[in-house]
């Protein structure tokens, strides 16, 4: 031992014929792991702008810039805001990546920056697609002149991964009555989310608050979102009140425009907005406590509805609150309007809707139901009564198709109604509904409920038949899968050509004519058919469903007074005055969307406009 | 003789960190030695109360920049106890090969501070350079070199790539066949038994007093290891022994820790023999924006490379933690047992004396 000691150290030597381990900068080079996390990527064309990066970002080294050359789109959920990294606060952690709800943001193996101007360590992120310039080919790369301006093209690090994600992409599961057993009966489809659901479903939202400039009457959803996850549905029923007094009702049957826009669905499931919403409404029992409005101080002023819609009834609850008196009139039994005869009671009972009528009732707002404007009471007389007028009939006449004896067919509008708040209707073994929109869904669904109901046990069927075919169907997605789901037949790209009838004058089937194309060139409804390529559904009930318009006879010699725009819409200013003075008008005689939340954005605008013109 | 006072650090060759002591001397010998680490105070304590439970993670590696990996396991390990999560079986394994990696990475760096300090510069560039293959590893699992951020609440931010485990046991046998050159050139090198045995003695009841953890006890006979005590990851899962040595000097915890990197090594092909081949690494964990931890306390611990790491949470119910405390083996070492074993010593073995206890400057003030 004593000997060695002093030889062992020379072993060493032998390293000096072995190849250095050293790397020799730049002519040797050591490539980045594949997951390594150097300089950030963003593709422009898939972020949403959502900032969420910037709100994990635990070194505030990203901030949300808008880009003036980017267009926002809030109905899709984009918004023209592009993140702006600071390199010198960057600590490379990669939290923004794994944040990023399209996946757009990841981190590549560049890490080479070096410049005399600080001002060259913030930056925009792009990508090869959005910035081919300063990201080079293989050939055109040199690491001498590598920085933020001369990068490597297809350099992926480390990149986002969606079962390691920050975020929840999968939505709590919503109970719902199965098919077979909801075609039985017009039992409640959606059973809603339990407290423990809502908890958890609530808390996946990011708080990035697209689904807020996506909502046509911009509700804060975020906030009451956030209330739902904090365990306070009081509070929760406070801020949708703020913007929307019918969240029972919108919680079952709103189009969520919001979810079209939620940053979760690109790549997992839209947060059930709606459904959280409903959530809040059903669980407050008492709305008055929980709410605790009152009127304002009376004005003395007085306004007359037209129209116990989500239009008439929220202008009515807008107006009550700043203490204007009002009259709202309607020719049903009681409020909703569309609503109460429309949607299927498998979607939206009645005793829900009288549930947010009733607490709209309460703050002091008057009803006079069973009451016909132009038939029972004169619109002119309303005119000089009244300090201001607001309109919201809604679209009450259903379109025909008029084909040859379509006089013997039944209309969408008039069997809905009958069949919820009237009289069920006698239906037909062997069914055609007509049409791809959602009233023809709700029009099917109904004839196969009523099918089960009225011929238990034999062989009932019910057809869609529409111009449109697969991914052209207007109805929306989860209406047409549940359809199908209870048994629904489709055929699509059919348009009716003939009524057929039988020897007593009866629906005997409905003869069609091939779909050459729906929409013209410039996009415009105009079915061409192929005149000989005919085909004949045999059916004992036809129903329409193919659309329906407004009537606007109830105003008597004002009608000619309206001024409309191109798309046959009731014209209004700003304030949602038409163009007679003290009238003020929303939903669906205004609006393109035809549903319920942009009635209320109507009525919100009009409620202010009124207030305005009246304290004038 | 006249007592002089002399100042070792922050600016001295023979100093690793930013850190100093001032020594009180009469001629080679010290009389009194004050520590002060007071250079690196970052503050991350209060840092971490601003920030929410995840942003927190890619924070607290810098505490320690030699070894950042037990720090983010005992953070994960101590927001897993208050939020009740439990951390699927494959992820425990990789927490344990990793940790493992990092322990021999970091004594791989010390041996490295310690070889140079003693003018051995041929071991001291072998470490660095078997350090630096670790590190290769280190970026082909998290993609990062130093500060790895991987170990996150809920288990680990992703799994092997394809074929790393090939890659770490090729590694290791690279590292491992290199033992017995370092044992020639350097742990049975007389020049370093001299220089090493008998200084910075201290004694198995001193060490514990003063609150000596891992080596510094190893060294003075003591099977003290978190890992054994209080078993966390997958510790448990193989069989594993704690080398322990009873000189209590500087050759005594050289020796142990490099038993401990062999030891670390054995462990690691176990582990990977017996770890699950398929599974979850993570468990999904709550939003972070709207991820609130019920109110209550937990002390969590692990051995760390320097020995025992404490970490100290309260949550009030929030989103962010509400005090943090982070008990770290520098702390002590670098305290009270460095004073105490520097008195009466040469002036020449205050570096081999500090580095033999492994002190870590930025780990003592947060």
């Amino acid at each position: 031992m004593a000997h060695t000691s002093y030889i062992n150290p020379f072993k060493a030597v032998k390293n000096l014929f072995i190849k250095p381990k050293t790397l020799c900068y730049p002519f040797t080079l050591k490539e980045p792991a594949l997951r390594y996390r150097g300089f950030h990527t963003n593709d422009w064309d898939t972020c949403t702008g959502c900032g969420n990066c910037a709100d994990i970002c635990p070194n505030q080294a990203i901030e949300m810039k808008e880009i003036a050359e980017l267009i926002s789109h809030p109905e899709q959920g984009l918004k023209n805001e592009r993140p702006l990294l600071d390199y010198g606060r960057c600590c490379f952690c990669g939290l923004c990546v794994d944040i990023c709800p399209p996946g757009s943001l990841s981190l590549t193996r560049d890490y080479f920056h070096i410049h005399f101007d600080t001002g060259t360590f913030t930056f925009f992120p792009k990508n090869e697609a959005s910035d081919s310039e300063h990201f080079k080919k293989a050939d055109e790369y040199s690491v001498l002149k590598a920085s933020l301006t001369h990068r490597k093209q297809d350099f992926q690090g480390f990149a986002p991964d969606l079962e390691y994600a920050l975020f929840q992409p999968g939505r709590a599961e919503m109970r719902q009555v199965p098919a077979e057993k909801r075609v039985l009966s017009f039992i409640e489809q959606v059973l809603g989310y339990s407290r423990e659901e809502a908890v958890e479903e609530a808390s996946r939202c990011l708080g990035c608050r697209l689904c807020e400039e996506a909502c046509p009457a911009h509700l804060k959803i975020s906030d009451y979102i956030t209330a739902i996850a904090d365990g306070l549905p009081e509070e929760s029923l406070r801020v949708i009140y703020q913007d929307n007094p019918l969240p029972a009702i919108c919680g079952r049957i709103c189009m969520k425009h919001c979810e079209d826009a939620c940053s979760l669905r690109i790549r997992g499931d839209a947060l059930a907005i709606r459904w959280l919403k409903r959530f809040a409404a059903d669980t407050v029992k008492q709305y008055q406590k929980a709410l605790e409005q009152e009127p304002g101080a009376a004005t003395g002023k007085k306004v007359a509805v037209i129209g116990a819609g989500p239009g008439g009834l929220s202008l009515g609850y807008f107006l009550r609150l700043q203490g204007h008196e009002v009259h709202v009139y309607d020719r049903l039994d009681g409020g909703g309007g569309t609503l109460r005869t429309g949607p299927p009671a498998y979607r939206l009972p009645v005793d829900v809707i009288d549930r947010d009528v009733e607490y709209i009732a309460s703050l002091g707002v008057n009803f006079t139901f069973n009451t016909e404007i132009g038939k029972d009471k004169k619109f002119g007389n309303l005119m000089k009564q009244y300090d201001a007028v607001f309109i919201a009939p809604g679209a009450t006449q259903s379109f025909s198709t008029r084909v040859p004896n379509a006089e013997k067919c039944s209309l969408a509008l008039d069997f809905l109604k009958d069949n919820k708040i009237g009289n069920a209707r006698a239906i037909g073994k062997e069914v055609i509904v007509i049409g791809g929109g959602n009233v023809a869904m709700d029009v099917a669904r109904e004839s196969v409920r009523l099918q089960h109901m009225q011929h238990p046990g034999q062989n009932t069927v019910t057809k869609i038949v529409c111009l449109e075919s697969g991914e052209e169907l207007p109805a929306s997605k989860e209406e047409i899968e549940e359809a199908e789901e209870e048994g629904i037949e489709f055929h699509t790209g059919w348009g009716p050509h003939r009524v057929m009838l039988d020897g007593q004058d009866c629906v005997s089937g409905l003869e069609c004519r091939k779909v050459k194309s729906v929409f013209d060139k410039k996009g415009r409804f105009a079915p061409e058919f192929y005149e000989y390529q005919k085909t004949t559904v045999p059916a004992d009930m036809i129903i329409e469903a193919i659309g329906q318009r407004p009537d606007f006879s109830f105003m008597g010699e004002y009608e000619k007074k309206l001024t409309f725009t191109e798309r046959r819409k009731v014209h209004v200013d700003d304030n949602g005055m038409t163009s007679i003075p003290g009238l003020f008008a929303g939903g669906d005689i205004v609006n393109i969307n035809l549903d319920a939340v942009t009635a209320i954005a109507d009525a919100k605008r009009a409620a202010a406009g009124i207030d305005a013109f009246l304290k004038k | 003789m006249r007592e002089l006072e002399l100042y070792y650090g922050p600016q001295h060759l023979g100093m690793v960190g930013n850190f100093s002591i001032t020594l009180k001397v009469q001629g080679d010998r010290i009389v009194k030695a004050d520590a002060n680490p007071g250079y690196l105070h970052r503050g991350f304590e209060k840092l971490m109360e601003l920030r929410t439970w995840m942003q927190n993670f890619p924070l607290v590696c810098r505490i320690n920049v030699v070894e950042p990996d037990h720090i983010e396991l005992v953070y994960a390990m101590g927001v897993e106890r208050l939020a009740g999560i439990e951390v699927p079986e494959r992820a425990k394994f990789i927490r344990s090969i990793y940790c493992e990696l990092a322990r021999v990475a970091s004594h791989l760096f010390g041996l490295w501070a310690y070889a140079n300090m003693l003018g051995f510069d041929t071991a001291a560039q072998w470490a660095m350079y078997h350090r630096d293959l670790l590190l290769d590893l280190f970026e082909e699992l998290t993609g990062a070199r130093v500060y790895h951020i991987y170990i996150r609440p809920g288990g680990v931010r992703r799994d092997f790539p394809r074929g790393f485990e090939q890659k770490i046991v090729s590694t290791l046998h690279a590292i491992g066949g290199k033992v017995p050159d370092y044992n020639s050139l350097f742990f049975e090198n007389r020049l370093f038994k001299k220089r090493a045995k008998g200084v910075g003695t201290l004694t198995r009841e001193e060490a514990m007093n003063m609150g000596g953890v891992g080596h510094t006890l190893k060294a003075t006979g003591m099977k003290y290891d978190i890992r054994k005590i209080e078993p966390y990851a997958a510790y448990d899962r193989v069989d594993w022994d704690v080398p322990v040595y009873t000189g209590g000097d500087a050759w005594s915890r050289l020796l142990a820790i490099r038993d401990e990197m062999i030891e670390s090594v054995h462990m690691i092909f176990k582990l990977l023999d017996t770890m699950p081949a398929k599974g979850s690494v993570c468990t999904k964990t709550p939003n972070p924006f709207k991820w609130n931890i019920p109110a209550g306390e937990a002390y969590v611990r692990c051995e760390s490379s320097r020995g025992e790491l404490g970490l100290y949470i309260v949550s009030d119910g929030g989103d962010k933690p509400y005090r943090v405390h982070f008990r770290t083996p520098s702390y002590s070492h670098g305290l009270t047992i460095l004073e105490h074993a520097l008195q009466g010593e040469n002036i020449a073995d205050v570096g081999n004396i500090m580095i033999s206890l492994y002190v870590v400057a930025p780990e003592i003030d947060r």
